[in-house]
């Protein structure tokens, strides 16, 4: 013990120095499809409007994805449904204002509220009792989005779906180019990881940090275990419905097809590659998520005589990332951390190792 | 005065009877002691009490008040905490993380500066957690993480204690300090219910004792009147009582 104290004295600045060339590069990386030139082509012909659609896209799922892994780190539990208070979040913004002339911040609230609602109503019940039946719950909200997404034609449009969805704005100020629109998504999540954050780390956090670790530790300590995890589902719930609605507006037409049990199950994905039971995982893992399945849908389309061949590689990368890191890509970073001497003072980070 | 009772408490895992109709109660400032062979019911009786497994049927009430079902955070509030079986600490936490969520059922009605006065207190009961408050819980000791449960478990200020087998997986030393810790505790003001298979040394610090055996209360009364009966005595102290 009495030679350690010097070493974290040394440690902290290689942490530091670690730390801010990390967040330089991540900054550095968010800003890149911003600042390529209009004519200029990467590799393979990747301009900046590509890039700048996968970064918009990457950053929505994140948000999403950010909710979920609160949910699955901390709550425990799994939703199959997210996709769906996605979907609710696109249509609910797509509806009113397309077709009733709803300003999209408005129509934003109200996906928020509608989602809300629909999340404590599905969580009340199913998250008093023990075991996975939010799974089985939000499983069958999915299926009933789809159905109602295909079939209240009136409403949706059906397959058709819902066109001439309006730009993102306020007033007379419009999202009407792609950087700015890939601006707000980056404050969108930025604003989602404080929240994460902040959560985390407050009161609730603490009771949240307690059933991440043991319910019946946090139920004995004095922790409404239920009240929690309910709290957190409305949240990572609210976060799918602002993400859809950014999505709607970005889009300008949703169908029924983006919202289905497959996205679900991406979501899953990106959040257990990410890493759960930290604020920045799920965000490592939709960003991989999406380069990858856009990296190797290029060089499927290069080899056509192997069917199938991104999906297969997509695979083997997903099982190599859950092989090696149990725990996700935030491990990398947490594994850095923990070796200068900071772990101890971030819980969140050493939940993991 | 007796600050806790049961009357007639029944209790099931799934159908499965585990307490049979339990009726016994806890007085104030005095260690209560609850003994028995390994799937007696003992645990089970604490779960009950603490509203992690719901009673059948029968009462639990706490200092005047109905506590019958009422949910585990809620019993908490009222007073009554737990210090399970295994311990339960937060293993990846801090020890002062563990003994702040201690006291999380306070935290929306109290100040942080009671808070911490409250763990300087808790700490100067326990001076072995105040050289470690920034390690985490798991790398303590066996005999340091029972401090740590009881010290935490004592940051929701209860009137009443509910320990579950103290002594376990302890050296014989550490489980004489933890006897003595709570003897201590029990002298400054807090309730214990202690559920222990170390009959001797139970009954050492305990004022009074029952005896379960498959989900019922076979025999109770004073430390002394167990220690001399002649059933507990061939059940539970063989050689050892020689040593009481």
């Amino acid at each position: 013990m009495s030679a350690a104290p010097q070493r974290i004295e040394k440690g902290i600045h290689w942490g530091n120095l670690i730390r801010v060339t990390g967040w330089l590069l991540l900054a550095a990386a968010v800003m890149s499809p911003l600042l390529l030139g209009e004519g200029y082509r990467l590799p393979g012909g990747i301009g900046k409007n590509y890039l700048l659609t996968i970064g918009i896209f990457t950053g929505i799922h994140a948000i999403i994805a950010v909710g979920l892994g609160l949910l699955m780190g901390y709550a425990g539990q799994v939703s199959l449904g997210h996709a769906a208070f996605y979907g609710l979040g696109a249509y609910t913004s797509a509806i009113l204002t397309a077709k009733l002339g709803v300003p999209p911040v408005p129509a934003m609230l109200a996906g928020i509220v509608l989602t809300a609602v629909i999340a404590l109503l599905l969580g009340t019940p199913t998250l008093r009792l023990h075991g996975h039946y939010l799974a089985m719950f939000t499983l069958g909200l999915g299926m009933i989005a789809q159905i109602v997404f295909n079939q209240a034609r009136g409403l949706t449009g059906g397959f058709g779906g819902v066109r001439n969805i309006p730009y993102l704005g306020i007033g007379s100020w419009q999202l009407d180019t792609k950087p700015e629109f890939y601006i707000v998504v980056v404050l969108a999540l930025g604003l989602t990881l404080l929240m994460a954050h902040n959560l985390v780390n407050s009161r609730t956090g603490r009771a949240l940090r307690a059933l991440h670790e043991s319910e019946l530790a946090a139920a004995i300590c004095g922790v409404d275990v239920a009240r929690g995890k309910l709290q957190i589902f409305v949240i990572s719930a609210v976060l799918a419905s602002v993400a859809g609605s950014l999505y709607a507006h970005f889009m300008r037409f949703v169908s029924p097809g983006p919202f289905g049990f497959v996205f679900s199950v991406d979501l899953l994905i990106m959040v257990v590659v990410g890493g759960a039971a930290s604020v920045w995982g799920p965000v490592a893992g939709a960003a991989l998520f999406n380069v990858l399945s856009e990296t190797l849908g290029r060089i499927g389309e290069q080899i056509p005589w192997v069917a199938d061949l991104d999906i297969v590689l997509f695979g083997a990368v997903l099982v190599a990332v859950i092989v090696f890191l149990p725990r996700g890509l935030v491990t990398l970073a947490g594994r850095r951390r923990g070796g200068v001497g900071e772990a101890a003072s971030r819980p969140e980070i050493q939940a993991e190792a | 005065m007796s600050l806790l009772q049961l009357s007639s408490v029944t209790a099931d895992y799934d159908g499965l009877l585990a307490l049979k109709g339990i009726s016994l109660h806890a007085n104030e400032r005095e260690v209560t002691a609850l003994l028995g062979a390994n799937g007696a019911g003992k645990s089970t009786t604490l779960n009950v009490i603490c509203g992690l497994l719901p009673a059948r049927s029968g009462q639990i009430s706490f200092a005047g008040e109905d506590l019958t079902n009422l949910r585990a955070d809620t019993v908490v509030r009222r007073g009554l905490t737990q210090v399970p079986e295994g311990r339960l600490l937060f293993d990846d936490l801090t020890v002062r993380d563990n003994l702040i969520l201690g006291a999380y059922s306070r935290m929306r009605r109290e100040s942080r500066q009671q808070i911490e006065h409250d763990i300087a207190e808790v700490v100067e009961l326990f001076p072995i957690l105040g050289e470690a408050t920034e390690r985490r819980a798991g790398t303590l000791s066996g005999g340091e993480q029972q401090m740590l449960a009881i010290a935490r478990a004592l940051m929701s200020a209860p009137r009443l204690l509910l320990l579950d087998e103290p002594s376990s997986g302890l050296a014989p030393r550490a489980a004489s300090e933890v006897f003595a810790k709570i003897k201590t505790l029990c002298e400054r003001g807090t309730s214990v219910l202690l559920v222990e298979q170390n009959v001797s040394a139970a009954l050492k610090i305990a004022d009074r004792g029952y005896v379960l055996e498959v989900g019922q209360i076979v025999l109770e009364g004073t430390s002394q009147e167990l220690l001399s009966n002649r059933d507990v005595q061939r059940a539970y102290l063989g050689k050892d009582y020689e040593e009481v």
